[in-house]
């Protein structure tokens, strides 16, 4: 979807309140007012439930950065769905980091 | 229950070629509203070439009169000029009904997810489980088969879990979320299993008997509320120890079920363990 940069994976963890309301809305308000193409999926867990074709597109084209929650589940997470993360895909955390942090790190890729 | 495995719908907001820029305030509030409906979005600034194409999708935007060729014939597009998001809402809603595809978010994923990294394929999940959520591969290889049985919010296999190796990324507390392993967590889990071990080797055992306990109390003394209360007990302590929900346990199938389901996981475990043992054997 953009050759010419990393793509952008943001994970709204819609049916769970797992992730603090104000780092994803901060995140999501700022990825949509920026001036980069990404992709929003409502739920990572529902998506490899059901082995969502996209899991393993994003997995194949490796230059990924991922934006959900703790990269040891988002890991396997895309395992159970048949596609392999390559090793060194970024995945920022934010039922951990701050959206300063989280949009730090996706701003200085990006850039 | 089941996940829908058919097509979901992918949807675009597109401000490429052909198109004119969305307020970014209103591109903000689209992308929460459709989100928070259980769609997927993708914000396309480049040309109809970078359109996802892997699902069925519709493209939303503001297009110009001329509108630039090269959509892929699944593709659609409705126009939003001017439409507020819950308008918004309203079109891919009718769009999603008149392409029969499922309304997304009816079933909140919940279910355990394997780390093969720490994971010894020991098969205590899966003689675990009571609900055939746990499955083996023709390898012989333990799998999450069926996600949808899983009782929400209970993390009770990954409790039995000797490695800490089985995740639920909505539980509130770690490592169980998905949270890095560390040893005092280690020695948590394992605290956890030897309490469960306490209980009578395993938790069916302990309903098993105290049931069994309590049935013979009640034969010998006529004593129900004595009976009722010594399984309550039992249930209350099992339910603070491991996390269960209150409705998982209330939703317990009667304890000849319990019996009879525990038995044949057990068996579906110890014969994953023999193939699995047959085939190095080959090697």
């Amino acid at each position: 979807m953009m050759p010419e940069k990393c793509r952008i994976l943001y994970c709204h963890c819609a049916y769970a309140r797992v992730i603090p309301a104000e780092v994803k809305q901060e995140v999501l308000t700022k990825l949509a007012e920026s001036d980069v193409s990404f992709d929003a999926v409502p739920d990572l867990c529902e998506m490899s439930a059901r082995r969502d074709p996209k899991l393993k597109q994003v997995a194949e084209s490796g230059d990924v950065q991922i934006v959900a929650c703790y990269p040891r589940a988002v890991k396997w997470l895309f395992t159970a769905a048949g596609a392999t993360l390559p090793e060194g895909v970024e995945i920022l955390n934010m039922r951990e980091q701050s959206a300063e942090t989280v949009l730090h790190s996706i701003l200085e890729v990006q850039s | 229950m089941s996940v829908s495995i058919g097509p979901a719908l992918q949807l675009v907001i597109y401000e490429g070629a052909g198109s004119r820029r969305i307020d970014p305030v209103r591109r903000g509030e689209l992308f929460r509203a459709l989100l928070e409906k259980g769609y997927a979005v993708a914000s396309v600034r480049g040309d109809v070439a970078s359109v996802p194409a892997e699902a069925t999708t519709l493209v939303l935007g503001q297009f110009e009169k001329e509108l630039p060729g090269g959509w892929e014939s699944r593709i659609q597009l409705r126009a939003i000029d001017g439409l507020g998001a819950a308008e918004v809402l309203d079109v891919v809603e009718r769009f999603r009904a008149e392409t029969e595809i499922p309304v997304p978010g009816k079933w909140k994923p919940w279910f355990p997810v394997i780390d093969y990294k720490r994971c010894t394929n020991c098969m205590q999940c899966l003689s675990f489980c009571l609900f055939d959520v746990y499955g083996v591969s023709k390898d012989g290889k333990i799998q999450v088969q069926n996600q949808t049985n899983c009782k929400t919010e209970c993390p009770a296999c990954s409790r039995v879990c000797p490695e800490v190796a089985i995740l639920f990324p909505k539980y509130r507390h770690g490592p169980i979320h998905g949270g890095e392993v560390n040893a005092d967590d280690l020695r948590r889990e394992s605290m956890k299993v030897d309490i469960s071990a306490l209980l009578g080797g395993d938790i069916y055992s302990a309903l098993r008997d105290r049931s069994a306990k309590a049935k013979s109390r009640f034969s010998k003394e006529r004593d129900e509320d004595r009976a009722l209360k010594e399984r309550l007990n039992c249930l209350n302590k099992l339910q603070k120890e491991m996390d269960i929900p209150g409705e998982v346990l209330a939703a317990l199938p009667s304890v000849d079920e319990i019996r009879a389901r525990a038995e044949a996981a057990k068996v579906r475990a110890q014969n994953a363990l023999a193939a699995a043992e047959a085939e190095e054997l080959k090697i």
